[in-house]
Formats: structure tokens, C-alpha cells, sequence
């Protein structure tokens, strides 16, 4: 029978991509949760992923698969289901090219605007509004990134749709709104309207308490 | 229909490089347009206007940008010659280091040769435990792939040429025969494959562009 555990963090936006992707094709697993944010890695994950010692990692018959990305793609060629990535070599590479610049260009900055102060803040927000600009111009007629239903690119945009929202309320960052991106803003809410996305992505009061306390922490230590 | 298959690269780039060794791998003829990075062709940035860079590989008008996500699309478009494993964990793996290659040993290669003193040394140690990872996992194939050249020997075929330039511009040893033989044995299989060897760029070019570039960075932290 086969076999498929998933090694990850309540709160993190890479181990939900998984359970999103897993759920998204009806393939039953196991979560272990790992306490990443307190560096206190079980024996296991260290074995599963000893070149990073990262999460998520998927086990599958006992066999480990690294790497957000990969795991999505590994996903879907080995379960039947809803495409996470299309079926034509073209539009596969632009989800492919799609998924790097949010990984690589766009999270980076976002993240930075949400953390820092002052000018590297001024700068992170300058940065991270003009590659939204560029997000937004993807999806001209598009109701998600993958076209009609979600795909990889949407899964892997989760940190926008959650994270981020969370952050700017907090910290009261306004990079993302409907009215600076319409598109991203409809985007957001046709997402977050999925059965799916609803039911796997962490719980917005227990992800806002845990940013307020690592933010609390990190005023204090200064 | 005629395919019309186009390929923006530089001289130098190892990225380029790497759809240049996939596309003669599976036998396509296509028209070769060179970049001068400091001043890049509009038809550059009108194929690549998020990233301005090469290699760009344009099909019948299409562009794709990125060179692993050119190979994967090479590979789906043309089943010539197949470049990665059709087994679903297999595949895995080879994304899985390509992905290490780019994102940690490719830098610390470069810190090596950016670097002098002390943080040479430290660069030098992280550069080998890089390496010592993928010798690993060469096991005693003769390439990544198999049998065959395939998707992670062309991902990390910058290492069979530009690893022995670097140790010549610095009169250093990274990839020792005695502590690295099998991955010394495939930079050997690698680079001396007929197909491969017909691309490499011009070598004493090569040595002049990275010697500059250790000069360039080296002054610039002196003057910091």
C-alpha cells in the first residue's frame, strides 16, 4: 500500500504548498510537524534531507523527495487528479519561469518590506511594487495564474494570498491592494474562496499571534 | 512546418551553454544570436523583459527563458535522445541537484575565485564539501545520467570547463583526482564527449575574462 508522509510546519507556506498539492489529488498522508522555528529538527527529517535540513520533505514508500518545487512537480506525475502543472510544454515552462520569479524576485523583497524599517524598507516596498506590477500584467484575462483552476503557479503564490496579507495588517503595509492591482486582488479573493486552499492554509489568528511575538522579539532584542 | 528555433547566448555563458550542449544532444539545427551584455539587442528585451538575460531560447516566435526551464522544455518537445529519467522519484533527484548546483554550489565556486587569504580558505571548504556531495552522488556511473549524457551532467557541465580555469588562474587544486576520482572522472567523460567538445568556448578567453574578474572584485574590497 502505498505509503506518504509529509514533513512540515503548521505555519509554514512551503510545507502547506505540499499539503495543498496532495490534497489537490486526493493522495492521503501523514503530516509530521517539525519545530523548524525553534531549531529543534527530529532525527528523521535530518536523515530524510541531510543536504538542507529543510522542510517540507515528502516520503513516499519510504523514498525522499526535497524541495517544495520538486515535490509539486513529483506530485504530479505520479498521481492522477487535477493538473497542477498543463499538459503543453510551453505553458509548462512559463509556469515553470512563473514559479522562479516568485520564488527567487518577488518573495525576497516582500518579505523584506515586512521585516525592515526605514530605507531598506523604503527600498524592499519600491522593489517588491514593481514586480507586482509585473505579477499583476500575468494575469490579463486569467482568473488564476494556471488559467481556469489553480496550478503550481498559484500554490507557490500561497505566501502572497496568506502571509503577506497577515504581515501588511500588521505591520500596516498597503504594497498589496485591490486598488494599486485589481488583478491580484480578485486573484486573491477567487483563491481564497477555494474549498481546498480554505481548509489547508494555517489559521489566520494563530499565524498573526506568531508574527506579533517574533516581531515583540526581535524589538526587544535590539 | 519549418521550426524556427533561435538561441540568444553570449560567448561565455555557462548557462547558454547548457541549451547549446541539449539541442546538438538531440540533433535541432538552429540560428545562433550572440548578446554583448553591456548592450543588449531589442529583440533581448522583448523576449526576456522580466529577467533581460540570456540564454533565451525562441521557438516558432515562443520564448523561453531560464536555462533548466529551457532544457525541461526541450526535452518535452523533442523525444529524441531523452535527457531526463522517465521515473517520477528519478526526475526528483535530478531537479533536486540541479536546483543544488545553481543555488549553492555555483556561488561557492565563485567565492572561491573572488576571494583571497583567509576567506579564500573558508571558501575553499565550503566549496569542496559542495563537491564532495555531488561526487557522492555520481556513485560509480559514468555519468549522471547513466550511460548517457543527460539533464544534471548538462546542468552541471560548467564545472567540467570552468573548475580547471579557475585553478589555473589561482594555482589551487578544488577537484583533486586522488579525493574526487569518480567526479574527475566525469569531468574527463563529460568534456571529451564528441558532442560536448565541439562547444566549449575558447579557453585562453575564458582564463583572461575570470582573471579580470578576480582583479575587478578583488580591488573593489581593497578600496573598501
Amino acid at each position: 500500500m502505498a505509503e506518504v508522509k509529509l514533513f512540515g510546519n503548521w505555519g509554514s507556506p512551503f510545507s502547506c504548498r505540499i499539503e495543498i498539492a496532495l490534497k489537490l489529488k486526493g493522495v492521503e498522508y501523514e503530516f509530521i510537524e517539525e519545530d523548524v522555528y525553534n531549531d529543534n529538527k527530529s532525527p528523521l527529517l535530518l536523515k530524510y534531507n541531510p543536504v538542507h535540513k529543510k522542510i517540507p520533505v515528502l516520503l513516499h514508500n519510504g523514498k525522499p523527495i526535497c524541495e517544495s518545487v520538486v515535490i509539486l512537480e513529483y506530485i504530479d506525475e505520479t498521481w492522477e487528479g487535477p493538473s497542477i502543472l498543463p499538459k503543453d510544454p510551453y505553458e509548462r515552462a512559463m509556469a515553470r519561469f512563473w514559479t522562479k520569479f516568485l520564488e527567487e524576485k518577488c518573495f525576497p523583497p516582500m518579505k523584506q518590506a515586512s521585516w525592515s524599517t526605514g530605507e531598506e524598507q523604503e527600498k524592499a516596498k519600491e522593489e517588491a511594487t514593481e514586480l507586482l506590477k509585473i505579477l499583476e500584467g500575468t494575469l490579463s484575462g486569467k482568473k488564476f495564474f494556471g488559467g481556469d483552476s489553480i496550478g503550481m503557479v498559484d500554490i507557490v503564490a500561497n505566501f502572497i494570498a496568506h502571509w503577506f496579507i497577515i504581515l501588511q495588517e500588521i505591520t500596516g503595509l498597503e504594497l498589496l491592494t485591490h486598488e494599486k492591482f485589481p488583478k491580484l486582488g480578485q486573484w486573491l479573493d477567487d483563491y481564497l474562496s477555494c474549498s481546498i486552499i480554505k481548509e489547508t492554509l494555517p489559521p489566520k489568528d494563530k499565524l498573526t499571534a506568531s508574527f506579533q511575538a517574533r516581531i515583540q522579539a526581535a524589538t526587544t532584542s535590539k | 512546418m519549418a521550426e524556427e528555433l533561435k538561441l540568444f547566448r553570449t560567448w561565455s555563458s555557462p548557462f547558454a551553454l547548457r541549451v547549446v550542449h541539449a539541442l546538438k544532444i538531440k540533433g535541432l539545427e538552429y540560428e545562433t544570436i550572440f548578446e554583448d551584455l553591456s548592450s543588449k539587442s531589442a529583440s533581448l528585451l522583448q523576449y526576456n523583459p522580466v529577467n533581460k538575460k540570456v540564454p533565451v531560447l525562441v521557438h516558432n516566435g515562443k520564448a523561453i527563458c531560464e536555462s533548466l526551464v529551457i532544457l525541461e522544455y526541450i526535452d518535452e518537445t523533442w523525444k529524441q535522445c531523452p535527457l531526463l529519467p522517465r521515473d517520477p522519484y528519478e526526475k526528483a533527484k535530478a531537479r533536486f541537484w540541479a536546483k543544488f548546483g545553481d543555488e549553492k554550489l555555483f556561488s561557492s565556486i565563485g567565492n572561491v575565485l573572488i576571494s583571497q587569504g583567509k576567506e579564500q580558505e573558508e571558501a575553499i571548504a565550503a566549496a569542496v564539501q559542495n563537491l564532495k556531495l555531488i561526487e557522492e552522488q555520481l556513485q560509480e556511473k559514468k555519468f549522471f545520467g547513466g550511460e548517457t549524457i543527460g539533464y544534471l551532467d548538462i546542468a552541471f557541465g560548467w564545472t567540467a570547463n570552468l573548475i580547471s580555469i579557475l585553478e589555473e588562474i589561482m594555482d589551487l587544486k578544488l577537484v583533486d583526482e586522488e579525493k574526487f576520482p569518480v567526479l574527475s572522472a566525469w569531468m574527463h567523460n563529460f568534456s571529451d564527449d564528441p558532442v560536448i567538445k565541439q562547444c566549449w568556448p575558447p579557453r585562453d578567453k575564458l582564463v583572461v575574462k575570470f582573471q579580470a574578474m578576480r582583479e575587478s572584485h578583488l580591488k573593489t574590497v581593497l578600496s573598501q
